[in-house]
């Protein structure tokens, strides 16, 4: 009879985590800044279909690193969360905190239960009416959450770039310098000098999308026209 | 066959809104069920009926209008329904018919449209919306065989052909693609005769949601469940504009402009039909 080797459930965890966090630091860096007008997001990401930052809800963006079949199925399903949920109740009771909360709880069920923990970093962010009234949250691939202020940067080089924004965050930014800020940062994590605007995924959570847009719907995706011109406005 | 994971996620792999909650949450669909006993077919429960949209070509785009009126009997249900909506940024939606099930069948429908956009990353072609409102409606047949029957008329730009394009439902889905005007509801007849002669091809913008308003008008002066412009309590029709920078709600100064040229080309003119 062959016996199990006896793993401690320390060291089962341990080796789960690293193994997660390896997978993540493969990745190239996600930023989200709240600022003026709303909430920006940027990714360096060569691919122009297979996005790393999508439209949840309204007010309600989504932004990930990691393995992207792991974080497309969580974004579909927080998707249908929000869908259903404004769906039977009504289209104000989505909120930030209450999808938040479940992915924690399917990402702390995967870590414990599944063969393998999802090598994914996770951010939610809801734009609100004011600075104040936004809501950053960070998820971990062990389903911890947290609360976050101003600015969120996940991925690879996460302390490289994060001590970049950190420098040059302001309370604020509209949205072209927030962009450029971010990608200051996330070239900090790079050898070549600078980013083409073609590497780059850029959306924003429009503060004013109402009055300015007349849709409740925030979220907008930045063409590569749209990037090229603001990254070029920079003197 | 064996039943593996990867066949397990590729059969849950859908962008259909209304085919996640058949699976995960029956209990939210609209219950197409016909009733048990109690009301016989040809006597349908009293609920208030939405009548009358017009929808109509233009150079550019195309307009959809309805009136304001919602009728349970010869009663008058309500002064301020509202029966276009806007169904996702390039196209609208008007309804006749039994006004609870056609709003919950339109909420459901704009859901299913954004639902696709999120999970896909892109529109649905205008031709598949249509297709889709079709199968919404054939949902709905075994009500309608029971006197509650939705009829909805449907527009929007076809952001590939470059046009705007119109189409009409019967209540068992049948999709029918109109060319130039069409307008549904109990004064539908009375607005097509009026489409008839104020439309022409390559109306500018403005001139159509006139056209629009007026075969309105018409409708509303000689079917008792169409309420025309109300100048008492301010109300004009909701009208809609949709073209290549999307759907636009026509604003009340607008309406009330035009409502307001009509009635007074009408007064000056001194006939009575």
């Amino acid at each position: 009879m062959t016996q199990q080797f006896y793993v401690s459930p320390e060291q089962l965890m341990k080796d789960r985590a690293d193994f997660a966090r390896k997978g993540i630091a493969r990745g190239r860096s996600v930023i989200v800044i709240s600022c003026e007008d709303g909430i920006a997001l940027v990714a360096e990401n060569p691919s122009p279909s297979l996005h790393k930052i999508g439209e949840i809800y309204d007010k309600i963006a989504f932004a990930a690193v990691g393995k992207y079949n792991e974080f497309e199925s969580l974004r579909q399903a927080g998707v249908r969360y929000a869908d259903v949920r404004g769906y039977s109740y009504d289209r104000d009771d989505v909120t930030a905190r209450g999808l938040a909360s479940v992915y924690a709880q399917s990402l702390g069920a995967v870590f414990t239960a599944e063969q393998k923990p999802f090598e994914v970093e996770l951010a939610v962010a809801e734009v609100g009416a004011s600075q104040d009234l936004d809501h950053l949250y960070r998820l971990t691939f062990d389903g911890s959450i947290a609360d976050e202020h101003n600015f969120i940067v996940m991925g690879g080089q996460a302390d490289k770039v994060s001590g970049a924004i950190e420098g040059g965050w302001q309370r604020d930014l509209p949205f072209a310098a927030a962009i450029r800020l971010a990608v200051r940062g996330l070239v900090t994590d790079n050898e070549a000098p600078d980013l083409p605007a073609k590497a780059l995924e850029v959306a924003v959570l429009d503060r004013s999308s109402e009055s300015n847009r007349g849709t409740r719907r925030a979220f907008r995706r930045l063409s590569n026209q749209d990037v090229v011109e603001l990254l070029a406005e920079e003197s | 066959m064996q039943e593996t994971t990867a066949n397990k996620v590729a059969a849950h792999a859908t962008s259909s809104f209304t085919e996640h909650l058949q699976r995960d949450r029956p209990e939210l669909l609209p219950q197409y069920a016909p009733f048990a006993t109690g009301t016989s077919a040809g006597q349908p429960p009293a609920v208030p009926h939405a009548t009358t949209i017009v929808a109509m070509t233009y150079a550019g785009g195309i307009v959809m209008a309805g009136d304001r009126r919602a009728t349970m009997g010869n009663i008058i249900a309500s002064r301020h329904i509202e029966k276009v909506f806007p169904a996702d940024q390039y196209s609208v939606l008007g309804i006749a018919g039994t006004a609870g099930i056609a709003i919950d069948l339109t909420r459901l429908f704009q859901v299913e449209l954004e639902h696709y956009e999120k999970i896909e990353g892109t529109l649905l072609s205008l031709d598949g919306k249509a297709n889709r409102l079709g199968a919404m409606i054939r949902g709905n047949l075994p009500m309608a065989l029971q006197g509650l029957a939705v009829v909805p008329l449907f527009a929007g730009f076809d952001t590939a052909a470059g046009v705007g394009r119109l189409f009409s439902y019967d209540v068992t889905g049948g999709r029918y693609e109109e060319q130039e005007h069409h307008a549904v509801g109990s004064g539908s007849m009375f607005a097509r005769g009026a489409l008839k002669k104020l439309w022409r091809p390559n109306l500018p913008e403005d001139e159509a949601i006139s056209v629009a308003v007026e075969s309105l008008y018409d409708a509303a002066d000689d079917d008792s469940a169409t309420g025309g412009p109300d100048p008492v309590r301010q109300l004009w029709p909701v009208v809609y504009a949709v073209n290549r920078a999307g759907a636009r709600r026509v604003s009340d100064r607008e309406l009330a402009a035009m409502a307001g040229n009509i009635i007074e080309s009408r007064a000056a003119a001194r006939r009575e039909a």
